[in-house]
């Protein structure tokens, strides 16, 4: 098994829309797959449903050779979660937020303490210890939000828009994270609708009205579209669902 | 399991670190708890008195001479018409208006038989009547004197004499059957509007989601959310008492720790309830109208303020399921009577499956997945 | 003006748009009037009582018939020795025990007085002493009725007139209460938490930056509640009337413009809340400990304020309900007019422009 996640006619209807229109893929492990489309798409559906926060309408998907009907609790205690919305308890320091999700976890109290000691190294904010999340400045925040996703060490860890309101510099700070947790062979689900950072993945899908209507590498997708940048990749692709 | 351990120290950090919730929970106790059992209270005297006397006699004198030195009247003043009188009575200077008629003492003497009129302000039906009742009953007293005063041997045949005896509040003092009640009423309070606007607050900020995509078990979540609570509640039961004691002199005459055993399962209970609202809320906002409009109504069906006994067949079949009933009445047998573990067992059955109700449907309720 | 009436319609949609709370703001008078009408006595009736018929002559049977056939009492047990009446006791089964001696009989008609024991349970003083005095009462008619003679000399009879409520209804006394409370309840505390919400939610602050004023942005959040509240009093006023069947007596303009001038007052209360607090949990608390029971209490609604120690008559001075709970007795049940209120009214009138003053002031050092 070496796939981290597969789906197969993974569909999800909320009444009469349907938000995730059977989209298959497979995501290898240790890849950074990257999960694009415009605001409404169907991006952040498709991944509730991968994380068990949603429960699909039809279609079948694993995650982390977990059935996401039947297993979901297997799947939550191998993966990690950034959402969208800022989620951290803003009235826990930075150290009792990673002892709060490592115990989560069930990481023990040493486990903890030398973790949150390399992490704290990571970010940078070995000073900020103690520091209240709510006096950190959103960029730091987001980089904060995202150790503490992957503190457990998780074989996958979904991010929800993570650079969102983000300046371009720390963007790109975040990004640097995301590799460096990639060398540690966690595999990297993350969503954006910011096209300059497609070019930073392993492997792009991107979806258009809650279908996939690309899906491979960058360098690929560009000669396919005769392109230049992703942007205009998806630019096309975005020609083409208005013009049908 | 071990997840509840951090579970928990999260919880009482969030606690402890919102300065004004933390000083809330301790002072508005506190404060209630000193001021509420002196309001708290029935007791009729000092009713005013009004008194329009158009007799000139000696037996007028010392009706209104008794009336006024029974404890339970305030004269407010002596009018010289029932008209002015009346005023009084609009203004709320006066409840009672006793008139004594200008023949009184003529029609007692000659007639032997006389009248005076009572005009009650009846706004508060309850008060009137026991105001009328009281005046009734030191009018029937006077009456008796002047017999006894006049030597006339009644032939009163088959008296029956009452002995009351007043068990266990012998000094008759409301405020003992009072602060233990309120005691429960402000730990109910308090301990609502915390748990109703727990879960539903992590649901506003957000925090939620990131706790739904751990492997959490909801009962371990439920149960990190009732720990603290049950524990704060058990503080404040802690200092209630010792201001019971300290204030107010009472103490409970039966087991202490069947107090605690009770309020522990008292409090699963309610806090319960007060996460199930709070799981089927989307707002604070709403979840605190649903809290307070429920508690209201529990309340005032808990037998705190009026009996239950006197209540209609319908409203005692609704206190059966009122949680706050059981705990009124078990925390009054044990202050006041000393009731044991065995003359309580079903009001703990009762609480113990209310806990149980409240808490599975609480973690029914909550959904990890939407 | 244009701007102000589109806060005031976002705040209409806001409520309009949670139907949940929208039913609890009405549904609570009426749930209070349907309790206090028909579910809570301050009366006192049906109390559970047990007798020890140790004589079990003719006359102690009489005696625990016309008990037991009276609507203020109810026969739980006839225990067979003190012990069980003690037990019954502590398990909260019974309140009252008649204890009638093995010689009650023979001493009523050999000796001219019998006596009978009452053990009353005195944890409830005040239904200890009334239910005694019922049983008084009872066994008093009980004697008349076996005396032969009737004609007791030098007897004052009392003529007793009800004024205002001939009937004695207790509605009389508790709609004015319940309309102090339900007002405080959705003025302070609703509108306090409506506003902290938004300063929690961080949605304040991009009102603030907009044109228009902070004291228009509060005020457009206490309009809705206003008229809500408005609603409320009116839906009091009609149920009480046409199913509680207490009359208005006075004007009824009168009410409506005194109630008006009281969910000012209550509003301008939950608008200082919301100043000085930060979170809606602290609001909550703060109106709902801080008022909701206060104004229970020391509003007259189920405790009479006369009997209270002095200084809690003077802190209930400075609850706005006690004036309006006062004043609106006055108009709607004894049927007095301006002039006899306006004493409360300038109290009401004074307190509201206090809070309004302080809490606008609040506001702009706070924002």
């Amino acid at each position: 098994m070496n796939s981290a996640i597969t789906t197969e006619n993974l569909t999800k209807q909320f009444g009469d829309f349907t938000a995730v229109d059977r989209i298959s893929f497979e995501v290898a492990k240790g890849e950074i797959f990257g999960f694009l489309g415009a605001n409404g798409a169907g991006k952040t559906t498709a991944m509730r449903m991968l994380c068990g926060l949603l429960s699909p309408t039809s279609g079948k998907g694993t995650v982390a050779g977990f059935d996401i009907y039947k297993q979901s609790d297997n799947i939550k205690r191998n993966i990690g979660y950034m959402s969208q919305k800022f989620s951290l308890y803003e009235d826990l320091s930075v150290a009792e937020n990673m002892r709060l999700f490592g115990g989560i976890y069930g990481m023990n109290s040493k486990a903890i303490a030398s973790k949150t000691d390399e992490s704290l190294r990571e970010l940078e904010l070995t000073n900020d210890r103690n520091t209240r999340v709510k006096s950190l400045p959103s960029g730091i925040k987001q980089k904060v939000s995202f150790a503490v996703s992957i503190f457990h060490t998780p074989e996958i860890v979904f991010l929800d828009e993570p650079t969102g309101g983000v300046d371009p510099i720390a963007r790109r700070k975040f990004w640097e994270m995301i590799y460096h947790a990639a060398e540690k062979g966690i595999t990297v689900f993350v969503t954006t609708h910011y096209m300059d950072e497609a070019e930073y993945c392993n492997r792009v899908s991107i979806m258009v009205d809650g279908k996939i209507d690309a899906l491979d590498s960058p360098e690929k997708l560009k000669n396919t579209f005769m392109a230049s940048s992703m942007d205009e990749v998806f630019q096309s692709l975005a020609r083409k669902a208005k013009n049908s | 399991m071990k997840q509840l351990k951090y579970l928990l120290q999260k919880e009482f950090l969030q606690i402890r670190r919102d300065k004004t919730i933390f000083k809330m929970i301790i002072a508005l106790p506190v404060i209630q708890l000193l001021i509420l059992p002196w309001a708290a209270t029935f007791e009729q005297h000092n009713i005013s008195l009004g008194v329009v006397n158009n007799d000139r006699g000696t037996y007028s004198r010392r009706l209104i001479e008794k009336v006024v030195s029974s404890g339970y009247f305030k004269l407010t003043g002596y009018f010289t018409s029932y008209e002015q009188a009346l005023k009084a009575i609009e203004t709320d200077e006066a409840d009672l208006l006793l008139e004594i008629p200008g023949h009184f003492e003529d029609n007692f003497v000659r007639q032997q038989q006389t009248d005076v009129m009572l005009s009650v302000n009846a706004v508060n039906g309850q008060k009137a009547g026991l105001g009328a009742s009281y005046l009734g009953q030191i009018i029937a007293d006077f009456n008796r004197d002047v017999i006894l005063q006049q030597g006339i041997q009644l032939d009163l045949v088959n008296l029956i004499n009452v002995m009351p005896y007043f068990k266990y509040n012998t000094e008759m003092n409301y405020r003992n059957f009072m602060v233990p009640g309120i005691l429960v009423m402000l730990l109910t309070l308090i301990g609502l509007v915390l748990s109703s606007m727990n879960i539903v607050k992590e649901k506003e900020i957000g925090t939620i989601e990131q706790i739904n995509v751990t492997p959490v078990s909801k009962f371990t979540f439920i149960l990190a959310k009732l720990i603290p609570f049950i524990i704060i509640g058990l503080v404040l039961l802690t200092i209630g008492l010792f201001i019971a004691r300290l204030v107010y002199g009472i103490f409970p005459v039966g087991n202490i720790l069947l107090i605690y055993l009770f309020a522990l399962f008292y409090l699963s209970a309610f806090l319960g309830a007060g996460l199930v609202i709070s799981t089927y809320s989307n707002t604070q906002q709403q979840a605190m109208f649903v809290a307070v409009f429920f508690m209201i109504i529990f309340l005032l069906l808990s037998g705190l303020f009026t009996p239950v006994s006197s209540m209609p067949e319908w409203a005692q079949t609704i206190t059966i399921f009122n949680p706050i009933r059981y705990f009124v009445e078990v925390i009054r047998l044990i202050f006041m009577k000393g009731s044991r573990l065995m003359d309580i067992l079903p009001q703990l059955g009762a609480i113990i499956g209310f806990a149980l109700f409240f808490n599975t449907w609480a973690i029914m309720n909550y959904k990890k997945t939407s | 003006m244009k701007r102000f009436s589109s806060f005031i319609k976002k705040e209409f949609l806001h409520i309009f748009r949670d139907i949940r709370t929208m039913m609890m703001l009405l549904a609570m008078p009426v749930i209070l009037l349907i309790l206090f009408g028909f579910a809570i006595r301050t009366e006192i009736m049906n109390t559970p009582f047990a007798v020890l018929d140790e004589s079990k002559s003719a006359s102690s049977r009489q005696i625990i018939e016309r008990m037991s056939g009276s609507r203020y009492f109810d026969l739980q047990k006839n225990p067979d020795n003190f012990n069980e009446i003690e037990k019954s006791f502590r398990k909260g089964e019974i309140k009252l025990a008649v204890i009638i001696p093995e010689d009650f009989s023979d001493d009523l008609y050999r000796t001219g007085t019998g006596n009978i024991q009452l053990s009353a349970d005195a944890s409830d003083p005040n239904e200890a002493s009334i239910v005694t005095s019922y049983v008084q009462q009872i066994l008093m008619r009980h004697q008349q009725s076996l005396m032969k003679e009737d004609k007791i000399p030098y007897t004052i009879r009392t003529e007793v007139k009800m004024l205002y409520n001939p009937q004695l209804v207790s509605a009389y006394n508790f709609v004015p209460g319940i309309m102090g409370l339900v007002l405080m309840l959705i003025c302070a505390m609703v509108t306090s938490i409506s506003i902290v919400r938004e300063k929690e939610q961080g949605t304040m602050e991009i009102l603030l930056v907009s044109p228009v004023k902070p004291v228009f942005i509060v005020l457009s959040k206490a309009i809705p509640y206003l008229l809500i509240a408005f609603l409320d009093v009116v839906l009091i006023l009609l149920i009480s009337n046409n199913i509680l069947h207490v009359p208005i007596a006075g004007n009824i303009f009168l009410i409506l413009f005194l109630s008006t001038l009281f969910i000012l007052s209550a509003l301008s209360l939950g608008m200082l809340i919301s100043s000085v607090t930060k979170t809606q949990q602290a609001a909550m608390l703060m109106s709902g400990a801080g008022l909701m029971l206060p104004t229970i209490l020391l509003s007259g609604l189920i405790f009479p304020v006369e009997n209270m120690p002095v200084l809690l008559q003077l802190i209930s001075n400075i609850i706005p309900a006690k004036w309006f709970i006062t004043a609106i007795k006055d108009v709607m049940i004894k049927g007095l007019g301006f002039f006899s209120i306006w004493q409360e009214l300038s109290i009401l009138l004074g307190m509201t422009f206090f809070l309004l003053v302080v809490s606008i002031k609040q506001f702009k050092n706070r924002l």
